[in-house]
C-alpha cells in the first residue's frame, strides 16, 4: 500500500493537480457536493419527502438573510413548505445518481460497441458505425423523449412514477453511448495495428482475451475524460428533461424538478425557490467540467 | 582562422526532478574550411550543443554556463533580434528531414527569395538569379525550371540539396548540420555528403556535423568530437579517432559496428555502453524448465518449409471483381529453413519481408501457397489446442521496442502471460521463479518484474520482448528487424545475445533485417526479396564475396565502411 502512495504522489497526474489552484477548487466543490447528497439524511436540516416533517404554514418563506425570513429555514422554503437547502441536498442526490448512472451504462455499451467495431473492422464496423451515425442525428433530448414516451404507454399507470428515475437512466444512456463508441472504435483500431497485440496473437491468446485484456486498458484514457465531461451533461439533460416535465416527479425532485416547480413562481417575487437550485446546478456543472477539461489535458502528451 | 569557438558550455535542462545536464564542459574550435564531426548515440547531447549555439533550446533549456564566440565576438545572451539576424546570415542550418524542414504549400523559388531578401540587401529580380545560381551549385539539373516546383514535386535526395541551398542563402560562415543523411537511403547519402564537402571546400565555410553514424563520420569529417551522455570523451582527427581511439567509450562504439567484411563471432568491447546491469546467473540449460522438453521429436532436415506463398492487400475494391486491384506483398516465395540455421531475409523497405514473418506466425493469411511447420500445414490449421500445441513452438520479435509491450502490464505479468495461457508451468509459484529466471538470463534481473515497460530504455525494452518470446518454449525465432531502432552499441548487446541463446537453446531463426552488416554478422544462410520476390538464396559468405544477381551486388556495394578500422579490435 505504501508503495501505491509512493507511487502516487509522485505521478505527473498528480504534480498536474496540485499545480493548478482552480481544479483543486473544483475537485473540492464536486467531493462537497457528492457527499452531502449522498449523506443527504445525515446533513440536511429535514426531510422534504417526509410529509410529517413540513408545513404548509411556513410555505413561501424568504431566504433567513432578508425581511421575514427565519433562521429555521437558511435559504426559504417553496411553495409547499419545504426546506429550500434540504431540497437541493435530496435533489441534487437523484441529479447525481441519474448522471453517475446513465453514464456508466452509456460508457458499457459504448466501449463494448467501439471495440469489437475497432477490433474487427470491415462489415461489422461498417454496420455498428451507421447505427451510431443514426443515434448521433437525432439530438440526445429527443431520444430521451422518445425512450420515455414508449415506457410510459407500454406501462400501467401510476407504477411510471416509481420507475421515473430508471427509465431517465435508460434514456440518457442510450443517447449517450455513441461517444463513447467512436473515440473507443479510433483508438482500438490504433492499437489492433500496434506490435504488442501481434505479440498476444503469436502467443496464441484468443480474441476476447486480447480485447479485454490488452486493447482496453490502453484505450481507456480518452474514455475516462469524455465521462467526466458526459455526467455533467447528463445531469444536464435529466435537469431540462425533469423541467420539461417528463423526468422524475415532484414528489422526488431533482434539481431539474425543482428548477421547473420553482420557476411558476419567479415573476411573484419568490425567487430563491428557483435560483437555489439553479446555482447549485451550475456550481457542480462547472465544477465537474473544469475537472473533466483537466483531466483531458493532464492526459494528453502534446498539451504536457 | 578561428570561426566558431565554445568554452566551458554546460546545458541543463531544469524539471520538477532535478536539473538533467544535457552536456557539460564543451569546448571546441572551429576554422574556416574544417568539417567537424560530432558523434554519439541517442541522448549524447550532440544536437543541445548546436541549438545551444543558435539559442534555439527547447524550453525549458538553459545554458548556465559557457561562452561562445562566433569570430571572435561573443554571441552567447544576445538579444533575441539580434540571435535572429545571426542564423541564417552568419550561421546556416541543414535539418535532419528534408521532407519538413521545408514549406509544402510554397514554390521553392518563394522560400528561397524570402529567405535571401531578408539576409541581403538586394533586389527580388537579383534574388532570383543568385537563387538558380545556388541551385545549380548543389547539383540541381536545370535550376532555372526547377525553381517553380514545389517541394513534394522533388525526391528526398533532391529536396535535401534544396535544403542545402537555403542554407547557403545569406553566404553564412558556418554551417550546422544535425543527422544531414539520416533519413536518406545510403547511396543518396554519399551523394549528398560529396556535394557538402565540394562547398565546404569551395567556399572556405566551417561545418559541424552531427551524426550518430560512424560511416558519415570517416567519409567526410576533419575532426571528430565523440560525446557520451553529456560529456566529451575524446576530440581527434577523424584517422586518430577511428585509427587508433583512446578512450574506452570510442574503442567500443567503433568495434560495436557490424563490420561488413568480416564475420566475427560475437561483437567484442561493448560492455562499457549499457549499465552494467545484473550479472547474468547462469543456468544448466540441461536440467531448468527452459531446457526442459526441447526434444521436440525427430530431427528433420528443414523445420519450416514455405512454398509458393503469395499475399495480396487490396488497394482499389470495386464490385466487379476484374477491377479490383491488388498490391502483391509476397509473390511467390519458396524458401526452407533447416533445424538450427539462422535464416537471413534482406531487402529494402516494402519487399515484404515483414509481411513473410506475419504470414508464417498466422497474423496474416496468405492468399495462396503453404507454411509447413514440422510436418504441420500451418496454412490449414484450425483453433483450438492442437494449433496452440504448434504455434507455441514458434514466437516472434519485433521491430519496435515502444509498441511490441503492453504499457499497462507490469513486466513480470507480460512475460508470464505465455506461460500460464499455454499452461506450461504447474503452480503460481513455478511460473514466478520461470519469470525470474528468464528475466535474469536475459541481462535486466529479478526486480525487472514489479516494473512497467516505460520505465526501461530501447534497448533493455527489447530483452523483454526476447524473454517473452522465450516463455513458451520455442524451437522457432522470428526477429523481425529487432536492432534497427536501437543505437549501434545497444544493437550489439542485443546481437550479442540472440546468439547466445540461439546456440545454448540450439533455436532456428529467420533474421530480417534491411542492414546487411547486420545480416553478415548474424545468419548463416541469406535470402534477397524485392517488391515481394526472392531473388536469390545464398551461403552469407557467398552472397557478400560473389553475388549472382545485380541487386544484390547494387545493395552490398551501397553498404556503408569504415575507411579505417581500429587496430585494437
Amino acid at each position: 500500500m505504501s508503495d501505491f502512495w509512493r507511487r502516487f504522489f509522485d505521478n505527473d497526474l498528480w504534480w498536474s493537480f496540485k499545480s493548478s489552484p482552480l481544479v483543486v477548487i473544483a475537485f473540492v466543490i464536486t467531493i462537497v457536493i457528492i457527499f452531502s447528497s449522498a449523506f443527504a439524511t445525515f446533513v440536511a436540516p429535514y426531510n422534504p419527502f417526509d410529509l410529517a416533517q413540513f408545513d404548509l404554514m411556513d410555505s413561501l418563506k424568504p431566504p433567513a438573510w432578508m425581511e421575514g425570513g427565519t433562521s429555521k429555514f437558511f435559504l426559504g422554503t417553496d411553495d409547499q413548505g419545504r426546506d429550500v437547502l434540504s431540497t437541493i441536498l435530496y435533489g441534487s442526490r437523484v441529479s447525481l445518481l441519474v448522471g453517475f448512472m446513465s453514464v456508466f451504462f452509456a460508457m458499457v455499451i459504448g466501449i463494448i460497441v467501439g471495440l469489437i467495431a475497432g477490433y474487427s473492422g470491415g462489415w461489422v464496423d461498417a454496420l455498428l458505425m451507421r447505427i451510431a451515425d443514426v443515434q448521433l442525428s437525432f439530438p440526445a433530448i429527443l431520444i430521451a423523449l422518445l425512450v420515455d414516451g414508449v415506457v410510459r404507454g407500454l406501462l400501467p399507470k401510476g407504477s411510471h412514477d416509481d420507475l421515473a428515475v430508471y427509465v431517465l437512466i435508460v434514456a440518457i444512456a442510450l443517447s449517450f453511448w455513441v461517444q463513447y463508441a467512436r473515440t473507443v472504435r479510433s483508438s482500438a483500431m490504433i492499437e489492433r495495428t500496434k506490435e504488442y497485440v501481434q505479440a498476444a496473437q503469436v502467443i496464441g491468446l484468443p480474441q476476447p482475451l486480447i480485447l479485454f485484456r490488452h486493447i482496453l486498458p490502453n484505450v481507456m484514457g480518452p474514455v475516462l475524460v469524455i465521462a467526466t465531461i458526459q455526467l455533467a451533461l447528463a445531469v444536464i439533460t435529466e435537469a431540462t428533461l425533469s423541467f420539461l416535465g417528463v423526468g422524475v416527479p415532484p414528489t422526488s425532485p431533482s434539481l431539474g424538478t425543482l428548477i421547473r416547480v420553482g420557476n411558476d413562481y419567479l415573476f411573484s417575487g419568490e425567487w430563491w425557490i428557483t435560483v437555489f437550485p439553479g446555482v447549485a446546478l451550475v456550481v457542480l456543472v462547472l465544477a465537474v467540467n473544469i475537472l473533466g477539461d483537466w483531466l483531458r489535458d493532464a492526459l494528453n502528451p502534446k498539451l504536457r | 582562422m578561428t570561426l566558431l569557438k565554445i568554452e566551458g558550455m554546460r546545458v541543463e535542462f531544469p524539471s520538477r526532478r532535478g536539473s538533467v545536464v544535457a552536456a557539460k564542459d564543451v569546448n571546441l574550435e572551429l576554422a574556416s574550411g574544417e568539417i567537424l564531426g560530432i558523434v554519439g548515440e541517442s541522448g549524447a547531447g550532440k544536437s543541445t550543443i548546436a541549438n545551444a549555439v543558435l539559442d534555439l533550446l527547447e524550453p525549458p533549456g538553459i545554458m548556465p554556463q559557457g561562452k561562445v564566440y562566433l569570430e571572435g565576438n561573443r554571441i552567447d545572451g544576445l538579444p533575441i533580434e539580434e540571435m535572429r539576424k545571426i542564423r541564417g546570415k552568419k550561421i546556416g542550418m541543414i535539418f535532419q528531414d528534408p521532407l519538413t524542414s521545408l514549406n509544402p504549400l510554397q514554390t521553392i523559388q518563394e522560400q528561397l527569395i524570402e529567405t535571401i531578401t531578408t539576409h541581403l540587401a538586394i533586389t527580388e529580380k537579383e534574388a532570383l538569379i543568385r537563387a538558380i545560381e545556388l541551385l545549380e551549385k548543389v547539383g540541381i539539373p536545370e535550376p532555372a525550371i526547377r525553381i517553380k516546383h514545389y517541394p513534394h514535386q522533388f525526391s528526398g535526395g533532391m529536396r535535401q540539396r534544396v535544403v542545402i541551398a537555403l542554407s547557403l542563402c545569406a553566404e553564412p560562415n558556418i554551417i550546422l548540420a544535425d543527422e544531414p543523411t539520416t533519413a536518406l537511403d545510403v547511396s543518396i547519402q554519399a551523394q549528398i555528403l560529396d556535394l557538402m564537402r565540394k562547398l565546404v571546400k569551395e567556399t572556405k565555410v566551417g561545418m559541424i556535423i552531427i551524426t550518430h553514424d560512424m560511416g558519415v563520420i570517416s567519409d567526410i569529417c576533419d575532426r571528430v568530437m565523440v560525446m557520451y551522455r553529456g560529456d566529451v570523451v575524446e576530440v581527434g582527427t577523424t584517422k586518430k579517432i577511428l585509427g587508433n581511439p583512446d578512450h574506452p567509450y570510442t574503442r567500443s562504439l567503433i568495434s560495436a559496428v557490424p563490420r561488413p567484411d568480416k564475420r566475427l563471432h560475437r561483437f567484442p568491447l561493448v560492455e562499457y555502453i549499457e549499465e552494467a546491469g545484473v550479472p547474468q546467473k547462469s543456468i544448466d540449460i540441461s536440467t531448468h524448465w527452459l531446457g526442459k522438453a526441447r526434444d521436440f521429436g525427430k530431427k528433420q532436415d528443414a523445420l519450416l518449409r514455405v512454398k509458393n506463398l503469395e499475399m495480396r492487400f487490396l488497394t482499389v475494391n470495386s464490385i466487379f471483381k476484374s477491377k479490383r486491384k491488388y498490391l502483391h506483398a509476397v509473390d511467390d516465395v519458396s524458401f526452407d529453413i533447416k533445424e538450427g540455421e539462422v535464416f537471413g531475409l534482406v531487402g529494402e523497405s516494402g519487399s515484404g519481408k515483414s509481411t513473410v514473418a506475419r504470414l508464417i506466425t498466422g497474423i496474416y493469411k496468405p492468399h495462396a501457397g503453404n507454411v509447413i511447420f514440422n510436418g504441420h500445414d500451418l496454412t490449414k490449421l484450425g483453433k483450438g489446442r492442437d494449433a496452440n500445441k504448434v504455434r507455441r513452438q514458434m514466437q516472434m520479435i519485433f521491430q519496435d521496442p515502444f509498441s511490441s509491450l503492453n504499457g499497462r502490464m507490469r513486466v513480470g505479468d507480460i512475460v508470464a502471460e505465455p506461460i500460464k495461457f499455454h499452461k506450461l508451468a504447474s503452480s503460481n509459484a513455478e511460473v514466478k521463479s520461470i519469470v525470474n529466471d528468464l528475466l535474469d538470463h536475459v541481462g535486466l534481473g529479478v526486480i525487472a518484474a514489479k516494473k512497467f515497460p516505460h520505465e526501461f530504455s530501447g534497448g533493455q525494452r527489447q530483452r523483454i520482448s526476447i524473454a517473452r518470446a522465450l516463455a513458451t518454449r520455442p524451437r522457432f525465432l522470428i526477429c523481425d528487424e529487432p536492432t534497427s531502432a536501437l543505437d549501434v552499441s545497444i544493437q550489439a548487446q542485443v546481437l550479442n545475445l540472440l546468439k547466445d541463446l540461439q546456440e545454448e537453446l540450439s533455436l532456428t531463426m529467420l533474421f530480417i533485417s534491411h542492414d546487411l552488416p547486420v545480416i553478415r554478422q548474424v545468419c548463416d544462410r541469406v535470402a534477397v526479396m524485392k517488391h515481394g520476390k526472392l531473388l536469390e538464396i545464398a551461403e552469407t559468405e557467398d552472397l557478400f564475396e560473389s553475388p549472382k544477381t545485380d541487386y544484390s551486388k547494387h545493395l552490398i556495394e551501397l553498404m556503408p565502411r569504415l575507411a579505417s578500422t581500429p587496430a585494437s579490435v
